[in-house]
C-alpha cells in the first residue's frame, strides 16, 4: 500500500510522513524572509532634503549655474535626485550677511550619508550661498512630501 | 441705588467661565508631519516676539511639541521665522 501510494502522490506522503519537512520549509522561508530584509537595508537609502538660500546678486543664468553645479555634487557621489523646486526671490526674515533677499532652492535626493558632508562641504566653499539646511526626512515626512506632490499635480491638472 | 448695584455687578462678574478643554490639533486632525516651509502655521505656536509656546497654552501633545520645535527651529536657520522680533503678528 505505502509504496503505491508512493507512485500515486509522492510528493503529498512525503510530506505527511515527515515532520522534518515541514520544518526544513520553515526554516527556508525564514532565511528568505532575512536575506530580503538584508538586502532592503544595503540597498534602501536614506531620502534627504536640502535647502540652500543664493545671493540675490546672481542673474538668472548664474543661479542655474549655481543649482547645477550642486545636482551634479549629489549625482556624482551616487544621489539619486527626487525632486526638485524653485522658490525664486524671497524676503528672508531677518538679514543674512548685510542681505535682506535671497534665492531659495529645494532639492530631494536618496544618497549614503558621507554624500552630505560632501555637498555641505561645496556648499561652505561656495561664495554665492548663504544659508544651506540639509536634513534626512523621517518616513513621514517623504508621505508629506508625495501627497503635496500629488495634489499639485492634481490642481495642476484640474486648471488645465 | 441702582447705579449702586450696577457697579456691583461690574466689578464681580456672576458667570463663571467654562474653561474649554484644551486639545492636540495634530493628534485630533492626524497631522503626522510638521512641515518648516509654511512660517504661517508655524506662527500659531509662536508669541510676539517670535518665542515658542509652551504646551501648557497651546494644549500640544509632548510629541508633537517637539517636532514643532523643530520645524520651527528650521524654520528660523532658513530664514523662514525671525529669532527675535517685537510685533511678530
Amino acid at each position: 500500500m505505502l509504496r503505491e501510494e508512493c507512485i500515486i502522490h509522492p510528493f503529498l506522503s512525503v510530506l505527511k510522513s515527515c515532520k522534518i519537512f515541514t520544518l526544513m520549509k520553515i526554516i527556508v522561508l525564514l532565511r528568505a524572509k532575512i536575506i530580503k530584509k538584508q538586502k532592503q537595508l544595503t540597498i534602501m537609502l536614506n531620502q534627504y532634503e536640502t535647502v540652500f538660500i543664493a545671493t540675490p546678486v546672481l542673474s538668472e543664468n548664474q543661479m542655474k549655474e549655481a543649482v547645477q553645479k550642486f545636482k551634479k555634487v549629489i549625482t556624482e557621489n551616487d544621489g539619486e535626485i527626487v525632486h526638485e523646486e524653485n522658490w525664486g526671490l524671497k524676503k528672508l526674515a531677518y538679514p543674512i550677511q548685510k542681505k535682506s533677499t535671497g534665492f531659495y532652492y529645494l532639492i530631494e535626493f536618496r544618497g549614503t550619508g558621507d554624500l552630505i558632508e560632501k555637498l555641505e562641504v561645496q556648499y561652505r566653499r561656495d561664495e554665492r550661498i548663504i544659508r544651506f539646511l540639509t536634513f534626512r526626512m523621517e518616513k513621514h515626512a517623504v508621505e508629506y512630501a508625495e501627497k503635496k506632490r500629488r495634489q499639485k499635480e492634481s490642481g495642476k491638472t484640474k486648471e488645465e | 441705588m441702582a447705579q449702586n448695584e450696577s457697579e456691583i455687578r461690574y466689578l464681580t462678574p456672576p458667570t463663571v467661565e467654562v474653561k474649554k478643554k484644551k486639545y492636540c490639533r495634530f493628534k485630533k486632525n492626524r497631522i503626522r508631519y510638521i512641515d518648516y516651509k509654511d512660517p504661517e502655521f508655524l506662527k500659531k505656536f509662536l508669541n510676539d516676539q517670535g518665542k515658542i509656546l509652551p504646551r501648557r497654552l497651546t494644549g500640544t501633545s509632548l510629541k508633537y511639541q517637539r517636532k514643532v520645535a523643530k520645524a520651527v527651529k528650521r524654520a528660523r536657520h532658513i530664514a523662514l521665522l525671525p529669532y527675535v522680533t517685537d510685533l511678530l503678528k
